[in-house]
């Protein structure tokens, strides 16, 4: 920058010089950018008079138009709504076998029943009731408390827990050890042991358990509780039972209830039909 | 805007001020004054008439019925293209691609053989344009008249003409939008909406934006949109070469230019009487003697425009003509199959062309998709059967309800469950069934086992297709 005289006089210049004729105008900025400028201080001006903005003491400026995210949500959330009112409403007079006898309903059901699945079952049931260690599956035909739609919500209204005594007491090794092959083998009533250690008095004398109380079938190679070495899983349940309060060592098989306050008629009504639904329901 | 193509040699030795001297004559026109084109008949002229009127296609086509529907709709909303017999679903729309590829190689291809036809002949920009301007002439006359107008101050009749003219450039803009609109919504009922006020904001949120659009475009920015806005233009640009037909003056003939004396050309001047026609024709307002450069649409007007001089001055037509610099030059002009680039773009274009007529003759009555349930794999049965479990999505292409029956192979004893004997597909729409397959253990050879999905129709329309999914078993099997 030079001090020497304005070599350019009557010349927009600020008087800053560099290499004699290197100098600094002062032009007017382009139209169209003056535009943009006073445009965007003006839209920010209306844009806070409108929605909530200035922060204030205690509170702050609620905006001119009342916008609140919450209420947007609200909004979007009762159109949603009365999408599904329609479906909603025939839910809450229909049984549980009407909906799954409904072809469009079952439908909607079975969409909706999806997320309640989900939220309460799959974490036991795994996602696509494939079941876990411990935890039966729900997609195979094979019911401990039967398989109709009315079972099904029956189960999930008033949850199950199904006892079975521990025999360790009753039963010496040589004879678990016979039971638990031949129930592997699927051959378990012809196993004399079987009567004998009254075993088919839950169940039943075919072997294939009973609904209403919910012995399981032990002849169809299905097991409640499955594991890799199936026949030391087997020996297990003999020995220390289900549920058997007096065993510590007993088997924990608990089906909690949700019905009640936990889920509303219609959600247990859905879940039912999306469990019969899965792949087994009779 | 180099001409002359000056020696590489001599430019080195101009000086730095040399320079500065050339750009000061660089005149390019940033919107800063209109350009008032001088119009001429000519042979150029004509074919722009022609060539314009492919737009017809454009404005008349929504109107063309078909089986008592529009002909073309791409019906966005129930997302299908219906053209003719055909309806096109989001699962075709891979054609869509090739169409777009098929356009954007025409254009490289075009553009290589001979430059910016498009942008000269067939552009909505020129040719909206040249309608404007057609209609400006109509009311205030030629380019003289209306700049004497443009500075006259206003009085009645400047205020009818300018009003009818921008009355009718709004008019133009409000078809415009209008015809593109019915594309994508039965026309007849578009105009019934649209003038007893029924129709969607959306509709005239886009007839406000055509009309305004049309009528800022064509009628205000004009050449400024293809010197400043259009990327194709500057596209376009880098896709000549050497071999490129383009309107070129003939610098050898003529120059050096000189006006005429007493009627004649001077001893010693070239054919150039610099009598300034091409500059006045051009709709872009630029020199063509200037060569080759950013403004020039190849339009040829101001071919016919030097033509019809010459014509006059008796010297041979061609001082401007469509040439490319190789020819000018008087170096190798060659055929277009010893030129790579056009051998490339022309197979590009027809492998879109085969794709195109494969897929047209070749979308089938209906889509098949299988997806076999993750979780679980398979299930265990009572009766010892293994189970898997399927989900059906089947698209009825046609318009038709359709009648199907699925039967499953693969594997001996397949039980299903879920498919009943006649099954019903909605017209153009997809409809899932869940499937689930029983196959006994004894069946099952390998953890794995392939298994095909047939659908058939019961109407004599339909085809027959099949899928394959895979049947899992436990891993013991293998």
């Amino acid at each position: 920058m030079s001090d020497e005289e304005n070599k350019f006089p009557g010349e927009n210049n600020t008087g800053h010089f560099w290499d004699d004729d290197l100098r600094e105008l002062d032009n007017e900025p382009p139209a169209w950018w003056t535009i943009g400028f006073h445009a965007s201080w003006i839209f920010v001006i209306i844009y806070t008079l409108l929605y909530p903005s200035w922060p204030m003491i205690d509170t702050h400026f609620k905006g001119l138009l009342g916008w609140t995210s919450i209420d947007e949500y609200h909004k979007d959330m009762k159109s949603i709504e009365s999408v599904r009112a329609p479906y909603e409403n025939k839910l809450k007079d229909l049984s549980a076998a009407e909906i799954l006898a409904d072809d469009d309903l079952s439908r909607y059901v079975t969409a909706s029943g999806k997320v309640l699945f989900g939220d309460n079952c799959a974490a036991c049931h795994g996602a696509g009731g494939q079941g876990n260690v411990g935890f039966p599956v729900l997609a195979d035909d094979d019911w401990l408390y039967g398989g109709t739609i009315t079972d099904i919500e029956a189960s999930i209204t008033a949850g199950r827990q199904g006892i079975m005594p521990g025999n360790a007491a009753m039963l010496d090794d040589a004879k678990i050890d016979s039971l638990a092959a031949s129930i592997l083998d699927g051959k378990v009533i012809e196993n004399p042991a079987y009567t004998e250690a009254g075993c088919i008095g839950c169940h039943g004398a075919d072997g294939k358990g009973l609904s209403f109380m919910g012995s399981a079938n032990l002849t169809d190679g299905i097991f409640r509780f499955a594991a890799s070495d199936q026949l030391s899983s087997i020996k297990h349940t003999i020995k220390f039972g289900v549920n058997d309060a007096s065993n510590p060592k007993s088997r924990n098989a608990v089906m909690p209830s949700f019905g009640g306050t936990k889920l509303s008629d219609t959600d247990i009504k859905k879940l039912a039909v999306y469990v019969h639904k899965l792949g087994g329901g009779q | 805007m180099g001409f002359n193509v000056s020696k590489e040699n001599e430019s080195d030795e101009k000086t730095v001020a040399e320079l500065y001297e050339e750009a000061d004559h660089w005149h390019v026109n940033t919107g800063d004054e209109i350009i008032h084109a001088k119009r001429m008949g000519g042979k150029f002229r004509d074919l722009k008439w022609k060539a314009m009127s492919v737009w017809l296609i454009f404005f008349l086509g929504p109107y063309l019925r078909w089986d008592g529907n529009q002909a073309v709709l791409f019906d966005i909303p129930n997302r299908k293209f219906q053209i003719f017999d055909i309806t096109i679903l989001p699962q075709d729309v891979w054609l869509l691609a090739l169409i777009l590829l098929f356009f954007a190689i025409m254009l490289a291809a075009v553009t290589s053989v001979a430059g910016r036809v498009f942008c000269g002949y067939f552009c909505f920009q020129t040719i909206w344009t040249d309608i404007f301007t057609k209609i400006e002439e109509m009311l205030e006359g030629p380019p003289t008249q209306r700049r004497k107008l443009d500075n006259a101050p206003w009085d009645a009749r400047k205020i009818r003409l300018k009003v009818i003219k921008h009355s009718s450039w709004l008019a133009i803009g409000f078809i415009t939008g209008f015809s593109f609109t019915a594309w994508f919504t039965d026309s007849y009922q578009l105009w019934i909406d649209v003038l007893t006020l029924q129709a969607s904001t959306f509709i005239y949120v886009m007839l406000a934006v055509f009309t305004a659009g049309t009528y800022i475009l064509a009628g205000f920015m004009r050449e400024q949109t293809c010197f400043w806005l259009c990327p194709y233009a500057r596209i376009q640009g880098v896709m000549y070469d050497t071999q490129t037909v383009l309107p070129t003056y003939d610098i050898a003939r003529g120059e050096p230019r000189g006006k005429l004396t007493k009627g004649n050309v001077v001893e010693g001047n070239g054919d150039c009487i610099s009598c300034n026609q091409c500059v006045a024709v051009c709709p872009t307002g630029i020199d063509i003697r200037g060569g080759q450069q950013e403004g020039c649409i190849t339009c040829g007007l101001c071919i016919d425009a030097c033509d019809s001089v010459m014509d006059k001055i008796g010297k041979p037509r061609g001082l401007i003509r469509y040439a490319s610099m190789n020819e000018m030059k008087h170096l190798e002009v060659k055929p277009f199959h010893k030129r790579p680039r056009v051998m490339v773009y022309a197979g590009i274009i027809v492998f879109a062309i085969i794709g195109l007529l494969y897929g047209l003759t070749n979308l089938g009555t209906y889509d098949l998709k299988v997806i076999h349930e993750r979780q679980p794999l398979f299930v265990q049965m009572s009766s010892g059967d293994i189970q898997n479990k399927y989900e059906l999505k089947i698209l009825n292409k046609t318009d038709k309800v359709m009648n199907i029956s699925i039967s499953v192979s693969g594997a001996e004893n397949i039980t299903t469950k879920g498919i009943r004997e006649k099954m019903t597909l909605q017209p153009s729409k997809l409809t899932s069934f869940t499937v689930f397959l029983l196959i006994p253990k004894k069946n099952l050879k390998k953890s794995r086992t392939p298994i095909y999905f047939t659908i058939e129709s019961y109407q004599e329309f339909g085809d027959s297709i099949e899928y394959q999914s895979m049947f899992y078993g436990p891993k013991y099997l293998d």
